[in-house]
């Protein structure tokens, strides 16, 4: 056993985790506060990393580019749910559903008209390009950002949600909405915040992203259907559980990827090992929220209680 | 789920039941008309020598199958699955893999597709029907999520890049599918079949039950009906209806890959749908034209088509319920 090599891997699980969490905590809010299905919050995450992009490109500072990306996406946000989102949330979900496709279709299209086909590379700072060495393990500094930078996000979100009047009011809308509207509660105010800050975690996510990935058009779609399975497993409306199931997603899919086929190599023989190996770890996080599922039907940390 | 609530599902069907062509409701005659006139569409269009427009038909055709398919499922049993792409995939992998083994025949590919296409709705369907609301649009997603990852594996089938399918199934005795215009009529008569199978479901026992435990499942529950297994009958044979289709997609486009299963593609399949009208026989069928004669004529004008059609299936659900039925039953009338 290779134990450098297994220590690499799970800080690289630990980041995709990190990433999959801040799309998926924006989605579970969204989805547990307002049942609303966000298929398009993939878009933010683009969006952001355009912005980003753009804007480093532009004032040659990473800060800058992040910050201002940030309240780009928030007003993002906020438009998406005044002008679209708002109108939707009584209707059904095959409605979210076709609504969302079809905002991704135009966030798509519009990236591809501004910003062109190809993607855009965000340059790193030299302090943040270099390499950490751990004895043996040389890991890229860069890498130990992402972690970090999704550990605050987490536990900024934590005390928000957790320690603030308005962490309350979003708890209290995920266990029972018809409540909060009846105490007398902005409702509609409160959906925008959850919405606009949803928004910006995405496209955070998507700025720590782009400068190992670039920035490319329709980058979202792939990984919110992974940040979807990271809400189903962790139960609709929990914060906790989109953490928790971030992690085990994130450790599970690149674990998955380097290990399965040494793994099957001591079930069956080598050949048949290596092409089974990719198409399963590819479907691994898939298989395990279908398993999950058919035990436990509302996720592992589903919310006390919902009406 | 949609439109359910303007349209109960009792009403279109007793206007399409007419025991004689009299009692035919005005909208029916439209479709009908429609229906004939693809009938007689090869000629016309060989007579106006406009073969591109065949083309055109037959993706049409093939996924108006698709669409109506899906139709059993989410118009009239409110099952929201968002990955029916995957039949499509199997069936167009059914004539693929044995033709890279040169192995033509037609039946050989259909029997395959259907088999395959059931043994996977059954086993996803076993799962998947457990749930409900989002959990089950997100089960079935990820279920062709597997499939769309299994297919990208299999590098001997050209894996991410795909498969160019040299020769269409064969008929032998029969006819030649390689003539676009019979392999037009194949797919017209396997629409045709398809619309009198889902329209004589519907009107059976079986189809009550479905539309029944859509609307309300704990009374269909405690009338004595099994209500999961009625629904696991009506997703296996919507899915194999729909890896029929994909047979013809398969022979039709004679270059398959594993983007036939993305995510998306599940999606403008709903998208489909709700053009046409949920909850009506023929709404998929005219859904699907107007979507590809819409994807053909956008793309034709601008690149940058697809914020248009975005912003039109935006304005669809926001303001046009019932899609283009409700139209058409507004102008023509329910009952004459």
């Amino acid at each position: 056993m290779n134990w450098d090599l297994l220590i690499i891997q799970c800080l690289n699980g630990l980041q995709l985790g990190l990433l999959l969490f801040l799309l998926a905590a924006g989605l579970t809010l969204i989805f547990g506060i307002m049942d609303f299905i966000n298929l398009s919050h993939g878009s933010f995450y683009m969006i952001g990393a355009y912005f980003c992009a753009s804007i480093t490109n532009l004032t040659g500072s990473l800060i800058l580019g992040v910050v201002i990306s940030l309240i780009g996406v928030l007003i993002v946000g906020a438009l998406v749910e005044a002008l679209l989102a708002r109108r939707l949330y009584r209707n059904d979900h095959l409605d979210h559903v076709l609504v969302t496709l079809g905002l991704i279709l135009c966030f798509d299209t519009a990236v591809h008209f501004f910003w062109g086909a190809e993607g855009m590379t965000i340059p790193l700072p030299p302090a943040l390009d270099g390499q950490v060495n751990m004895g043996d393990i040389v890991i890229p500094t860069y890498r130990f950002v992402i972690i970090i930078a999704g550990l605050l996000v987490a536990g900024g979100l934590y005390l928000l949600v957790n320690k603030t009047h308005l962490g309350m009011l979003i708890r209290a809308g995920a266990s029972n909405r018809v409540m909060v509207t009846a105490l007398g509660i902005n409702i509609d105010r409160l959906y925008m915040i959850v919405f606009a800050i949803g928004a910006a975690m995405a496209g955070f996510a998507g700025m720590l992203i782009a400068p190992i990935t670039e920035a490319s058009v329709g980058m979202g779609n792939e990984i919110i259907i992974i940040a979807f399975v990271v809400v189903i497993v962790g139960g609709i409306g929990s914060v906790k559980g989109a953490f928790y199931g971030a992690l085990l997603i994130g450790l599970i899919d690149t674990l998955g990827r380097s290990y399965l086929d040494d793994f099957l190599k001591l079930s069956m023989p080598a050949n048949y090992a290596e092409t089974a190996a990719p198409a399963l770890s590819a479907m691994m996080v898939y298989i395990l929220m279908a398993a999950i599922l058919a035990f436990r039907p509302r996720g592992l940390f589903p919310p006390a209680t919902k009406s | 789920m949609t439109g359910s609530q303007t349209n109960p599902p009792q009403e279109p069907d007793r206007d399409t039941q007419g025991k004689s062509w009299g009692k035919v409701s005005g909208s029916t005659t439209v479709y009908l008309g429609i229906i004939v006139l693809l009938g007689f569409a090869p000629p016309f269009l060989s007579l106006i020598n406009e073969p591109f427009y065949l083309d055109l038909l037959s993706r049409m055709l093939i996924l108006g199958i698709a669409a109506l398919s899906l139709n059993l499922i989410l118009g009239y049993g409110g099952m929201i699955s968002m990955g029916h792409a995957a039949y499509l995939g199997i069936g167009a992998y059914c004539v693929g893999i044995p033709a890279y083994y040169e192995i033509y025949n037609g039946f050989v590919h259909l029997a395959l597709a259907i088999v395959l296409s059931g043994i996977f709705a059954f086993l996803s369907g076993i799962i998947s029907l457990r749930t409900k609301g989002v959990y089950f649009i997100m089960i079935t997603l990820a279920f062709t999520q597997m499939l769309y990852f299994t297919f990208v594996s299999l590098e001997e089938y050209g894996g991410d890049d795909g498969l160019v399918i040299e020769l269409r199934s064969e008929f032998p005795g029969l006819f030649d599918t390689e003539n676009n215009t019979n392999l037009y009529y194949c797919i017209y008569l396997t629409l045709l079949g398809s619309l009198l199978l889902v329209h004589r479901l519907i009107q059976a026992p079986f189809g009550r039950v479905i539309i029944g435990s859509k609307h309300n499942e704990e009374r269909m529950r405690s009338l004595g009906y099994n209500t999961y297994r009625y629904r696991l009958v009506c997703y296996v044979i919507s899915g194999i209806l729909c890896g029929i289709a994909g047979v013809f997609l398969g022979n039709f486009t004679s270059f398959i890959s594993p983007e036939m299963m993305d995510w998306t593609h599940s999606g403008e399949l709903i998208f489909m749908i709700v053009i046409g009208g949920v909850n009506s026989l023929f709404g998929p069928l005219i859904g699907s034209m107007l979507f590809i004669f819409f994807e053909e004529w956008l793309s034709g004008i601008t690149v940058y088509w697809h914020f248009i059609f975005g912003l039109m299936l935006i304005a669809l659900v926001l303001f046009g319920k019932g899609g283009i039925n409700g139209l058409i039953t507004a102008l023509f009338g329910e009952r004459r």
